[in-house]
């Protein structure tokens, strides 16, 4: 099994308050499909920060792609970067850009040919029901609809991993349905996808996905052990998983 | 496919000119303009003060006038060619000319009027002549003693003398402008410093995401770069054609003044083309600190 993930004893603290997360060790496997689950508060968010190289851990080891990213010089992380898609819990769109030019951006930091932009951006918005938006500001644009522009613009790259953030928190529930849709076609494709949520009937949509649950910082693993359950396991384990009251 | 790779590379351009908000630039471009206007006006002193007194300098330096002032014209004639004729003879001495008389008294018509004749107001003769450089002055006093003892009235007048507390007020004002471009160049320093750090706090939301979206720093920075760059020429130009176009101003006034001593003060091509380079070095400088401070701000992220 090809680990595209891997945590080792990882701490977080914010300044010189107490840990937010502890020992926190897990490896996900390339190409599988995972949650994140626990209360508010429990440390979702922090744990996915220093997945998307926003924060840097205070201690333990990270790896990305199988190479320390704690360790490593700040220079090389863009490039890691741009190989993760990431969808913000507060979607931080670019307020003067358009939802069109939001999608964008991830290609054209990349350098793409202008030309071979368009396409495929028209394409993503119109999938994520916002072809007809696609020359509206953020602020013009309802919640639901700004975090469909922020999962556009975390998949236009086909990234080899997938970061979202409470991606359905602001849509309905048929909406979260296909925007999960477009998650596992993703997955389909290769990417490793890691999804943060509280909502327990999406989690029990995709058959084959794997769930991890943080309380008060630790993860709670369901094997018992501190390693996450392979994703071949038997998915009884995953049906336990959700079994347990959350 | 050209003409694709062309159009493709303008829409690049206007697409990233669009990741920073356009429009709302703010006073600083206009800011910038005032400075460069007054940088190159306090530079346009300094180069033609110099150059006056460069040339001042060559002109005046060894250059001597001995007067004879004898109201009897025979005499007088007798002791200017006399003198002459000992100057001529002397080692590390030249150019020895007597002055015209006619050219004297052209000189001084405006004064004594054309009217009265010569024998009712005498004028001194003048013998100009030039000491080789380095001339020690203690020569130029025995030289004085000599020409005595030929014409008792004879008065030698370094012509330095006349004009240097000229050249020492030229000087005084040469320095006073150069102090004056080098603090507009702090202050213009620090305003682009000021506008580019507030640039990067408007600018920071904007700024975090396209570093999370794996955007280098050198992307980032470039970014600012181009726009701070863009505002300081935008100013650059403004402030530049502002003081060109008021030292021509002063040059046609100066030439309806047509004194030698204007003449001397005027700026002579070559040292004019040097002025735009003050608003390009602007723009450089401008660019050079958006940079650094961007950067600086990245480096203490992630
Ligand atoms: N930048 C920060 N500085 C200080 N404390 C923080 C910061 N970000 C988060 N915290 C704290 O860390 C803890 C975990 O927060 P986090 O945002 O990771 O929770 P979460 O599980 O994502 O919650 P939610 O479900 O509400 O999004 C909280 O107690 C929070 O107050
Ligand atoms: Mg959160």
């Amino acid at each position: 099994m090809n680990a595209i993930i891997e945590f080792e004893n990882i701490g977080l603290r914010y300044g010189a308050d107490e840990e937010v997360l502890s020992d926190i060790s897990f490896s996900l496997s390339a190409g599988g499909f995972y949650f994140l689950t626990g209360a508010s508060g429990a440390g979702k968010t922090s744990l996915l920060r220093l997945l998307y190289l926003s924060q840097r851990p205070t201690r333990g080891v990270l790896k990305l792609f199988g190479e320390d990213v704690v360790m490593m010089h700040r220079n090389r992380l863009p490039g890691f970067r741009r190989r993760i898609g990431v969808v913000f819990q507060d979607f931080r769109l670019v307020p003067h850009l358009s939802a069109h030019d939001n999608v964008a951006l991830p290609l054209r930091l990349a350098g793409m040919d202008e030309q071979e932009i368009g396409g495929p951006v028209e394409e993503m918005l119109a999938w994520v029901g916002l072809g007809e938006r696609a020359d509206a500001l953020p602020e013009s644009l309802s919640g639901g609809e700004q975090q469909r522009v922020a999962i556009a613009r975390a998949v236009i790259g086909r990234p080899d991993i997938l970061v979202a953030d409470e991606p359905t928190g602001n849509v309905d529930p048929e909406m979260a349905k296909r925007l999960l849709g477009l998650f596992e076609a993703l997955n389909r494709l290769g990417t490793t996808i890691v999804i943060a949520t509280h909502d327990l009937p999406l989690i029990s949509m995709i058959g084959h996905a794997q769930m991890m649950r943080l309380d008060k910082g630790r993860l709670i693993d369901p094997t018992g052990s501190l390693r996450f359950p392979p994703r071949n396991e038997p998915a009884a384990l995953l049906g336990r998983a959700l079994g347990k009251p959350l | 496919m050209r003409e694709a790779g062309r159009w493709s590379d303008r829409a690049a351009r206007a697409a990233r000119s669009r990741w920073l908000p356009e429009g709302r630039r703010g006073p600083m471009p206009w800011i910038i303009a005032i400075m460069m206007f007054l940088t190159i006006l306090a530079a346009a002193a300094v180069l033609s003060l110099s150059h006056a007194l460069r040339q001042m300098h060559g002109e005046l330096r060894g250059g001597y006038t001995v007067q004879i002032v004898e109201a009897n014209p025979a005499l007088r004639a007798d002791q200017t060619r006399r003198v002459a004729a000992m100057l001529r003879a002397e080692k590390g001495i030249g150019g020895v000319a007597v002055v015209p008389e006619a050219q004297l008294r052209a000189q001084l018509e405006p004064w004594i009027g054309t009217d009265s004749p010569p024998e009712e107001l005498p004028i001194p003769a003048m013998i100009d002549m030039e000491a080789a450089p380095g001339t020690p002055p203690a020569r130029i006093d025995a030289l004085a003693r000599r020409i005595a003892a030929i014409a008792p009235s004879a008065r030698i007048d370094a012509h330095e003398r006349y004009l240097g507390p000229v050249e020492r007020l030229m000087r005084a004002l040469m320095w006073l402008a150069a102090g004056l471009v080098a603090l507009m160049v702090g202050v213009t320093a620090a305003v682009v410093m000021l506008a580019a750090r507030s640039a990067h706090a408007t600018h920071r939301a904007t700024i975090d995401i396209m570093h999370l979206l794996g955007a280098t720093d050198i992307q980032i920075a470039r970014l600012f770069q181009r726009r701070m760059g863009m505002d300081a020429i935008f100013g650059g130009t403004i402030g530049l054609a502002a003081a060109g176009a008021m030292l021509w101003l002063l040059g046609t006034r100066m030439s309806a003044i047509d004194a030698e001593l204007a003449g001397l003060v005027r700026l002579p091509l070559p040292l004019m083309l040097l002025l735009p380079l003050i608003p390009l070095g602007g723009a450089l400088l401008a660019m050079l600190t958006a940079r650094i401070t961007v950067r600086r701000a990245l480096e203490r992220t992630l």
